[in-house]
């Protein structure tokens, strides 16, 4: 329990670095909130009560103070394109990127894993080649650019994909609201419509979201497996005669385990940056896309927002990996 | 493994007789560096005979018809103002690695001296530094490159300081951790007890032990920095239409994907995803000709069972990291 506390507590000045951060560059960096707001030709006593309204003609540390307890609060600031406050607009479009990145997330280690095991199994071999190659195209990927060809040839030419706009048909009415997440609600409620429909819709973006993630996660199970098979206790499995399936399966998985489930962590708050480009361009009505609707309204303020709301969701992930660190090491507990 | 080397004299003289081998002929033997270096030399040497000689200009409308399929009079076709869009991905390649070079340079100069001190002087300073850096990582890298984006005001060169500025703790990390493993060193310790400076021994013995990883960093860097800044201008953040830059140009060519006219996103996406390709490739053959420790582990891998694992170097085995 101690080891829990003690990881719980220094997450806390990092947590305060980023509020500070993300403050720095809102309020210190050259440009002016105001005249963003306001735009180029504002009149000058327009600015100067935009800026009164906003608090910017407050000092510095009254600013950061106002901006800590709007953070308290749950306050993320206000949408003047939506007329909502960020906080209210973020929640409603909440399930439909947590689902497609859940989505690709699981894309990512079905694919990843199995891919970096096999290679470093047959290292230096055939497939350690193919493994190689598709983790660095996957990694020089744009998604931008992956994404539209997807939408390409997936439906304009071959007609596989569903028109890529938002998560269901027109035609078909969503699932009644248990998670918001469009495909558990469709299957706890029996409604085989909407499972199908909403499916045939996430699929393709989370396959383009997925690429990064497969890519950095079968590259870090390999170095990761070709660590642990080069260890003596992998030799003696060997020797005492299992069988290569249980030696890798149960002796080396199981000691790689905890550097692939950082890795993991680590791409979970990757596919929030990455989600902004995916849902753009799949038109998904989640954060991502939301934050890019701002960006063309020049309305600044859900993007500062999803940037502390990632930071805060990295710096979480990554508690709960430490902690499962623990789980998988009892060394780490007691250490 | 140094018993292994000493038991066996004839390797030992065949990892001696390998480090003399210049880094160029390493590189000329690995054929993948090859291939990345063929990709940055040919968007390099089309965004330079473009200035010379373009096959139209790349911001004239009406040089051929509206959204004209590839032919061989437009070679990558024309777009919805039927500008010629090969002529807009070589001058877009000016762009994107000026916009490259400028944002790891930014990177380099920042975060070197950041990791250098940090790992020198340590105490507590040294600790704040890197906590700091810990903290810039905390954000995923497209995210803080928007952020700080739009405090710097949406444009070209707001955006290739955000991404240089997202780059800064990758650098500071790397000369941290080389710095720290350095400092212990005897010949570091020589340098102090004949009463060289702080100054002197970081700028002639740290630094120069320390630039390989830090080379290799660039090469990927690079990569990085040319997708992230690609990705904001395609979200609107960086360069501005009608600038010929290659992420304006994906957005531009967006609405046109489903009715078909695939042409206006396929040529500079591909030029973004092989110009990256080929910084990638290039960071990972450095990093296997500048790295003696892996040069000789290959060596022995050659000559002893080849059960034994390849390490990997933490502070160089990442790619491009980000996903835009």
């Amino acid at each position: 329990m101690p080891f829990v506390f003690q990881r719980v507590f220094s997450m806390i000045p990092t947590l305060a670095g980023v509020v500070v951060g993300i403050f720095l560059i809102t309020r210190v960096l050259p440009g002016d909130p105001a005249r963003t707001l306001a735009g180029e030709q504002a009149a000058p006593s327009i600015l100067a009560k935009l800026r009164e309204h906003m608090g910017l003609d407050k000092p510095l540390w009254q600013q950061f103070v106002d901006y800590t307890a709007g953070l308290f609060r749950g306050d993320l600031g206000y949408a003047w394109h939506t007329g909502h406050p960020v906080a209210e607009d973020f929640a409603t479009r909440f399930p439909a990127t947590v689902e497609l990145g859940i989505a690709a997330l699981f894309i990512g280690v079905i694919a990843g894993i199995p891919l970096g095991v096999l290679s470093a199994v047959k290292h230096g071999r055939f497939i350690d080649h193919v493994t190689r190659v598709i983790s660095l195209v996957g990694a020089s990927m744009p998604l931008f650019w992956l994404g539209l060809l997807v939408i390409w040839l997936c439906y304009s030419q071959l007609g596989w994909a569903p028109a890529p706009v938002g998560r269901l048909g027109d035609d078909v009415q969503p699932p009644t609201h248990i998670t918001g997440l469009y495909l558990l609600d469709s299957i706890l409620t029996g409604d085989t419509m909407a499972l199908g429909n909403s499916f045939a819709h996430l699929i393709w973006p989370a396959l383009v979201l997925s690429v990064g993630a497969i890519a950095m996660i079968s590259r870090m199970t390999r170095s990761a497996m070709l660590e642990v098979l080069g260890q003596d206790y992998i030799r003696t499995a060997h020797a005492k005669g299992l069988s290569p399936t249980t030696v890798v399966s149960v002796h080396a998985l199981k000691n790689a385990a905890p550097a692939i489930t950082t890795i993991v962590g680590l791409e979970l708050g990757q596919l929030l940056g990455g989600a902004v480009i995916t849902e753009t361009i799949f038109s998904w009505p989640g954060i991502g896309g939301y934050v890019t609707k701002s960006i063309d309204a020049t309305d600044y303020a859900p993007v500062q927002a999803i940037t502390l709301l990632a930071a805060v969701i990295y710096l979480v992930v990554n508690l709960l990996v430490d902690l499962s660190q623990g789980m998988f090491d009892p060394r780490v507990r007691h250490g | 493994m140094a018993d292994q080397q000493r038991a066996n004299p004839h390797q030992a003289r065949v990892v001696q007789a390998d480090r003399s081998t210049s880094i160029v002929t390493l590189l000329f033997r690995n054929p993948s560096a090859m291939v990345g270096f063929g990709f940055i030399a040919l968007w390099t040497l089309g965004g330079l005979i473009s200035l010379a000689a373009s096959p139209y200009s790349p911001t004239s409308t009406g040089v051929g018809g509206l959204l004209e399929a590839p032919s061989l009079e437009h070679l990558f076709g024309t777009d919805n103002f039927g500008r010629d869009i090969l002529s807009r991905v070589l001058a877009g390649a000016r762009v994107s690695l000026w916009t490259g070079l400028v944002a790891v340079s930014v990177s380099l100069l920042v975060g070197v001296p950041i990791g250098a001190v940090a790992g020198y002087v340590g105490g507590s300073l040294g600790n704040a530094l890197m906590r700091i850096m810990d903290m810039l990582l905390a954000f995923p890298s497209l995210l803080l490159a928007m952020a700080l984006a739009v405090a710097l005001g949406p444009g070209l060169s707001s955006a290739m300081i955000a991404v240089g500025i997202v780059g800064i703790p990758e650098f500071a990390r790397i000369m941290y951790g080389q710095t720290v493993s350095l400092r212990e060193r005897e010949f570091v310790e020589a340098s102090t007890a004949i009463g060289l400076s702080n100054r002197a021994i970081l700028f002639r013995h740290i630094l120069p032990n320390a630039v390989a990883p830090i080379i290799v960093r660039c090469a990927l860097g690079m990569g990085y920095a040319i997708l992230t800044a690609a990705a904001l201008s395609f979200i609107g953040l960086g360069a501005q239409p009608p600038t010929a830059e290659w992420g304006v140009m994906i957005s531009d060519g967006r609405g046109y994907i489903i009715t078909g006219e695939w042409w206006m996103t396929f040529f500079p996406g591909a030029a973004i995803a092989t110009s990256i390709l080929g910084f990638n490739l290039l960071g990972d053959g450095l990093r296997d000709a500048l790295d003696p420790r892996l040069r000789t582990v290959a060596h022995r891998q050659h000559s002893l069972d080849s059960t034994t694992a390849r390490p990997t170097n933490p502070t160089t085995a990442t790619h491009t990291k980000g996903t835009s």
